[in-house]
């Protein structure tokens, strides 16, 4: 396991502080003022150049958001939000929109330069090829093999610089900021945003409907398997400014897409607020693999500061055979309230969650998945790994319904949870709904402590104590780490390593 | 190379002593064999000279090459040499065999100034270890100690041994488990380890594995203290007439 080798090294280099992408950036930026009402919305609408049916949309979507509450059900804690104390709009001033690399500001490529983003194409093509241990294991088919990621890097309110267009172009394959998508290919848009995620479906995601500023659109005609893996990487940087990013992925008929999503911010002491809302389209026969590594700034070591991470993420298999799937490694935020879903809808279709959610400090944690079975021989899986540590609290919930029409529907649940000391707390909530007697569900949910008998066992070989904790949780997680392409692999167990550290001792 | 002094020591959770004034000195290069009734306290024993937390050491020493070994933790003891094959050895699921191997021997390495070992040194060295305990590479893909059976749970001890090349070698009832052939295997593997400058202390209930790895001492440890020392002969002794008649004798 190389990455625990690493995760040492990293975790020896960060003394006090864990959190290594706390850095702030001095960028010039142009703000809307603070406060939501129809008028930052058209602010909004204008600064990106809108047609008109996109502003009517926003309008439509605020007037909802302004009847809606703020929902209570989850396991989290907070003091309530104060929406007019945001500022909804931030865009570094020299980039009114996505160009190409040599018009961004070098301020902000340094930036991703720190973050390890590389959005130098002929950088990533260079790319070097990893020798480590993974020769030792069986490679995974999920493994991509050219290594090169198209890279959609999203600064605060605005996309600043998209990788490997053209190439995609060649291939057919759509992928650019979602505001760009709307004003080059609004036919799309119009025809598929919202559709997953209605503007009524709850108050973060009404909110985001009405506000969103940026995120990346793919789409992924008939018949292509999209030639390398998309990634947005979502850095928030200014202060008191909410990102509200949308995302939206269709894959036609037959398509193929893998898309990797990560998150960072810098460390403040207010809360910042992040509330994004992510829509895939999956036609017959087509798949998405939808990644996600989420380090958002998690607040210090006395619970201060840290994102409020609201996040309404689905899938639609809307065509037969179609399959979705998510995965996800949650490290960061102080609160996260986040459930990736599937509708299958189309017959044979499949819906995937993988996730690993490891919560430190005050940390708390509210996600799961929900697979709703529309269609003939669906199948679903959740396999569910939380780690909880330090003060944190790490809910699993999760809803698995079958539909009257959808025979044969199929589940499996696996949940996990993994305690680290004995002032965290984690919880499974499970429901599950078969309105048809053929469907089977399977659901197995264990919860274990790191014994002191495996600690000891690990640190006799001469393994020290954190790195003995380390491996054992990278053991605890590896079905759901083996599903992230490789470049996250290695990232994501970097990132559990670094977010336990300190929680030993 | 080892030397227990007085050596006094508790449960912590509960307070009940365990060790009571125990003496016991190994040299290098020698094989001293401990045994006793259950829960004599042999494993305890084990447990303390690896540093584990849940014993407490309220009296005496335990010197290893002259330098008490009490402050450090298990991890400094393991680097510094002293291995320990466990009676019951513990499954870490989803870390495949090879890769934790990869991690102690790194680790080991790391902590004495060492480079990391290169891929193709490494698996030479698993490979040439793993075939001489007669162990299938196929074996050390699953992760370490899951779904093993019991010889060959005891049998990964041995190649972890063999691999991490420690100074200081207990085995404590590294032969319950084991069926004939595997007794073997494992004996030779241990006896082609011996060496000026290593030490075993091999903790058994039966003279079956004295046979294959013959001792230069025998103890008995009765009731948290060594009751007796000898030759090999007072193993064959201890076989014959079992234990009762030392016990009587210290009595
Ligand atoms: N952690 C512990 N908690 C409770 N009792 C223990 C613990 N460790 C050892 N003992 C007790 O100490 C005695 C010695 O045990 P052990 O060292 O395992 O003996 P042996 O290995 O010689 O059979 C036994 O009575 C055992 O139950
Ligand atoms: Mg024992």
């Amino acid at each position: 396991m190389p990455a625990v080798q690493d995760t040492i090294d990293r975790v020896r280099k960060i003394d006090v502080d864990q959190y290594k992408y706390g850095f702030q950036t001095e960028i010039a930026v142009d703000k809307a003022p603070k406060g939501l009402s129809e008028d930052i919305i058209r602010f909004i609408s204008a600064k990106k150049d809108e047609p008109s049916w996109m502003l009517e949309w926003r309008l439509e979507a605020y007037r909802r958001w302004l009847t809606l509450e703020e929902p209570t059900w989850a396991r989290v804690n907070y003091p309530k939000i104060d929406f007019q104390d945001i500022y909804y709009y931030a865009a570094p001033k020299s980039t009114p929109g996505p160009t190409s690399l040599s018009d961004v500001d070098p301020e902000i490529l340094k930036v991703y330069e720190k973050l390890g983003i590389p959005l130098k194409e002929q950088e990533i093509l260079a790319g070097v090829q990893k020798t480590d241990a993974s020769d030792l294991e069986e490679p995974s088919d999920n493994v991509y093999k050219s290594g090169r990621v198209a890279v959609d890097a999203v600064f605060d309110s605005v996309s600043v610089v998209t990788t490997f267009k053209k190439e995609l172009a060649q291939a057919g394959v759509i992928f650019c900021s979602i505001s760009e998508a709307i004003r080059e290919h609004p036919e799309l848009v119009q025809k598929y945003l919202g559709s997953v995620v209605p503007t009524s479906d709850n108050f973060y995601a009404t909110l985001n409907s009405a506000v969103f500023t940026d995120g990346s659109f793919v789409f992924v005609p008939k018949g292509v398997r999209c030639p390398m893996e998309l990634s947005t990487y979502f850095r928030m940087n200014e202060k008191n400014t909410g990102q509200f990013e949308r995302t939206l992925i269709i894959a036609e008929e037959g398509a193929y897409v893998s898309y990797l999503e990560g998150c960072t911010a810098p460390q403040r002491d207010e809360n910042q607020l992040h509330a994004a809302v992510v829509e895939l389209v999956a036609l017959d026969d087509a798949e998405i693999k939808y990644s996600t590594v989420q380090n958002w700034y998690p607040g210090d070591a006395e619970g201060k500061g840290g994102i409020y991470n609201f996040v309404t993420k689905r899938g639609d298999c809307r065509g037969h055979r179609s399959k979705i799937s998510w995965t996800q490694v949650e490290t960061g935020s102080a609160i996260t309230w986040k459930y990736p879903s599937c509708i299958l809808r189309g017959d044979d279709s499949s819906g995937e969650f993988y996730s690993i959610a490891v919560s430190n400090g005050y940390q708390q944690v509210d996600s799961g998945t929900k697979m709703i079975h529309l269609g003939k021989n669906t199948s679903s899986r959740i396999i569910s790994k939380g780690i909880a540590a330090g003060f944190s609290q790490n809910t699993y919930r999760g809803q698995v319904s079958a539909h009257r029409k959808a025979t044969n529907a199929r589940n499996f649940t696996n949940c996990d949870s993994l305690l680290i000391g004995d002032q965290c707390g984690a919880h499974t909530v499970p429901y599950m709904e078969a309105k048809n007697s053929t469907a089977q569900f399977e659901h197995e949910a264990t919860t274990s402590k790191i014994s002191e008998d495996q600690k000891f066992y690990v640190m006799q070989r001469g393994i020290p104590e954190e790195e003995a904790i380390a491996l054992i949780v990278n053991g605890f997680v590896k079905d759901v780490i083996q599903q992230l392409p490789m470049e996250f692999a290695v990232e994501a167990q970097k990132l559990i390593g670094i977010s336990l550290e300190g929680s030993v001792g | 190379m080892l030397e227990i002094r007085n050596l006094h020591a508790r449960i912590v959770d509960d307070g009940t002593e365990i060790i009571r004034g125990l003496n016991l000195t190994v040299k290098a290069g020698e094989v001293a064999a401990i045994m006793g009734p259950n829960g004599s306290g042999k494993s305890t024993l084990s447990y303390i000279l690896a540093g584990r937390e849940d014993y407490e050491v309220t009296e005496g020493d335990i010197l290893y090459n002259g330098q008490s070994i009490l402050e450090m933790d298990p991890a400094e003891r393991a680097t510094s040499g002293i291995f320990l094959a466990f009676q019951y050895p513990m499954e870490i699921p989803g870390v495949a065999t090879m890769e934790f191997l990869k991690v102690a021997m790194n680790e080991q390495r790391k902590a004495r100034g060492q480079e990391p070992l290169k891929i193709p040194e490494f698996l030479k060295r698993v490979k040439e270890a793993a075939a001489s305990l007669s162990m299938d590479m196929a074996m050390l893909k699953r992760p370490l100690n899951v779904g093993f059976s019991g010889g060959e749970k005891k049998r990964a001890e041995i190649l972890q041994m063999k691999l991490l090349e420690p100074k200081l070698c207990v085995l404590d009832e590294t032969d319950s488990g084991l069926d004939i052939d595997a007794l073997k295997i494992v004996s030779d593997g241990v006896n082609a380890l011996r060496a000026p400058d290593r030490a075993f202390l091999v903790i058994t209930h039966y003279q079956r594995l004295l046979e294959h790895i013959v001792p230069d001492s025998v103890h008995v440890l009765y009731r948290g203290q060594v009751i007796k020392s000898g030759d090999k002969s007072l193993a064959l002794d201890l076989e014959a007439n079992g234990y009762a008649g030392v016990i009587g004798e210290a009595a």
